[in-house]
């Protein structure tokens, strides 16, 4: 699942209060911002990126009642068509008695569903690799990756985020999807074969 | 922002409004119903059971509305709740309505009680109970002093710890503001003093009153859920009730860190106490259905009947799950309604309305059997309550700050984002 391999400035910086702001300028002067890596969630910076509403919660919803369609379906076939018991005196249909497993399948499969469609959406699994920006992205630094395009001149990149605030800058060429594998991956000849 | 709220003209207008109509039915009621008749059921004279049903049901309904609001302040001031404090003065205004309510309720369940009326609760016939061995078991508890000690317990409760949080609330706005050192005596006191009422409300509300006021119209009967059941109803129509007048504050220009994040929160609060009062709703249904022991399903087949032939109030029991449940959960799903003020108002109006349906339901079968009307005398006397709770609102907003501008945790209300 490689989404091929791109030029990045990346920026670092070491204060929540700094980084607002230069993600608004950053994006404001017109660059594309890859994304934003954080120790910790904040709150408003998806806001601040310009990011869409996920849609997480729509593919939740239909995962959730695919689960009831799917607990309701198949045990009134079993206990109707199939094979259909006398318990206790109740009707076959015995819908409440169904209820409770109804709501646990609708909760399984919306729960189970969401949580493998996040991990999709984040490119994150198990055995999965992914380029890491600066490690210290998951200790005490907020780390910002500028997409470069042919035409993106990165000395002008890296001025402005010494403005913004970035208390390291560097220049990386990098994969951006996930692949299985090992982590030189990314080191693939590339400035050869774009003539960088 | 220092303007003090004035009370449209609109909104007195509403208030007399309701409650002139109210006044004019419960006169109706008066003359027409014979209150202080006996019951004659076997003449299939119901009128002035009637009477006593729809004041029961209406004034316990709405004092517990009313009274969920202090219990919403109490518990997020003991989570230590900080989005809630823009708009707290509205939830304080609605339990400020407890008192009135209160004695209203009060004076109505000692009517009911002293009077004899067996057709409203069975237990109160001695000669029955002493031939009825269950209602002899629960003697100890179903008595008339008993009722009464107990009432007047919970509805003094309710009023004087209601009235110490209103109070801590108030001073504030004279004082000015607050030090660190004094913030955290203010919050460890608020929070002692919520904590006493949520035990006290746990003690009334989520056990004992309900058992009395309501569930003992079934004296035979009994569901331990039956208590969380009404709770979750009224809590759910508080919080309804707490949105309807937030929106209709802010439309007026008031309450100025309200956003619609606040009214997210609001409208999760309606949405998934919507799904717990189903779930209470469920619980009690498919245990009693599963187990299907006579003297418990006596419960539902005098509202839904039976498989053969169906009960009276079969509509009215699936409307109560349409409201309460369907309409909440698909429409209250989404964020953009929750956020949405037009939208939210509809709901709660929704809601209100529905755990109205839903204590219609508690008290009619048990007490009026086949034979509950709905008609302008039930909607006059939920009318006359509406209008007090307006009147008793619009009293406590007009008098006192909107905003509970010196209380430590504002600046966290004011920065809430969803």
């Amino acid at each position: 699942m490689a989404g091929g391999i791109k030029k990045f400035v990346v920026g670092s910086f070491d204060d929540e209060a700094v980084l607002f702001p230069a993600v608004k300028n950053v994006r404001k002067a017109g660059y594309k911002i890859h994304d934003v890596y954080t120790p910790f969630p904040i709150h408003g910076l998806d806001h601040a990126m310009g990011l869409r509403e996920t849609s997480l919660h729509t593919a939740g919803f239909i995962y959730a009642i695919t689960g009831t369609t799917t607990a309701l379906s198949f045990m009134s076939w079993v206990f109707t068509k199939d094979w259909p018991l006398n318990v206790g005196g109740k009707p076959h249909f015995a819908l409440p008695a169904w209820i409770p497993i109804t709501f646990e399948l609708t909760v399984l499969f919306s729960a189970v569903g969401m949580v493998l469609t996040f991990c999709y959406l984040c490119q994150l699994s198990p055995f999965v690799k992914k380029h890491h920006f600066h490690a210290r992205a998951t200790d005490d630094l907020f780390v910002m990756a500028i997409e470069c395009t042919d035409k993106t001149n990165d000395a002008e990149v890296q001025n402005f985020l010494q403005k913004a605030g970035a208390k390291e800058i560097n220049i990386q060429v990098a994969e951006t999807g996930w692949w299985i594998g090992r982590y030189d991956r990314e080191q693939k000849l590339y400035r050869e074969e774009k003539g960088y | 922002m220092n303007n003090q709220f004035e009370l449209p003209a609109s909104y007195k207008k509403w208030t007399w409004g309701l409650i002139i109509a109210g006044v004019i039915a419960l006169l109706y009621g008066f003359i027409m119903f014979h209150p202080f008749a006996p019951a004659e059921h076997g003449s299939g004279n119901y009128s002035s059971t009637r009477f006593w049903a729809v004041l029961l049901q209406n004034s316990v309904y709405w004092l517990l509305v009313v009274n969920a609001s202090m219990f919403f302040i109490c518990v997020t001031t003991m989570a230590m709740g900080g989005w809630q404090i823009a708009l707290r003065r509205v939830p304080e205004a609605i339990s400020s309505v407890v008192p009135i309510l209160g004695i209203i309720t009060f004076l109505i369940l000692m009517a009911i009680v002293w009077s004899g009326r067996t057709d409203i609760y069975p237990w109160l016939d001695k000669s029955a109970v002493a031939k009825d061995v269950i209602l002899n078991g629960k003697s100890g508890f179903l008595n008339a002093k008993f009722y009464s000690i107990w009432s007047a317990v919970c509805i003094f409760m309710w009023w004087i710890l209601g009235r110490k949080m209103r109070s801590l609330s108030l001073e504030t706005d004279k004082n000015g503001t607050m030090d660190y050192e004094t913030g955290k005596k203010w919050i460890w006191k608020n929070t002692v003093w919520a904590s006493l009422y949520t035990v006290f409300f746990g003690l009334s509300v989520a056990s004992t009153a309900p058992w009395l006021w309501l569930m003992s119209i079934d004296a035979h009967w009994f569901s331990t859920m039956y208590s969380w059941y009404t709770f979750a109803s009224t809590f759910v129509s508080g919080m309804s009730l707490v949105a309807l007048f937030v929106i209709y504050l802010k439309n007026k220009g008031q309450l100025e860190y309200v956003t619609e994040e606040h009214l997210h929160d609001v409208g999760k609060f309606m949405f998934a106490f919507s799904v717990f009062w189903t779930y209470l709703w469920f619980s009690q249904y498919m245990l009693i259905w599963y187990s299907n022991q006579p003297e418990e399903t006596k419960y539902f087949i005098e509202r839904i009947g039976t498989a053969r032939k169906s009960g009276p109030y079969h509509g009215l029991f699936f409307l109560n799950l349409v409201l309460n449940f369907l309409c909440p959960l698909l429409i209250l799903m989404r964020r953009g309604v929750k956020r949405n003020w037009t939208s939210v108002s509809v709901m709660a109006v929704l809601i209100i309305f529905g755990h109205w349906i839903d204590f219609y339901q508690m008290v009619m079968p048990g007490t009026m059997k086949d034979h509950a009307e709905m008609m302008p005398f039930e909607f006059g006397i939920a009318a006359l309550f509406i209008g007090l709770i307006l009147w008793g609102v619009g009293k406590y907003l007009t008098s006192n700050p909107l905003t509970a501008k010196n209380h430590p945790f504002l600046k966290e209300s004011m920065i809430h984002h969803t």
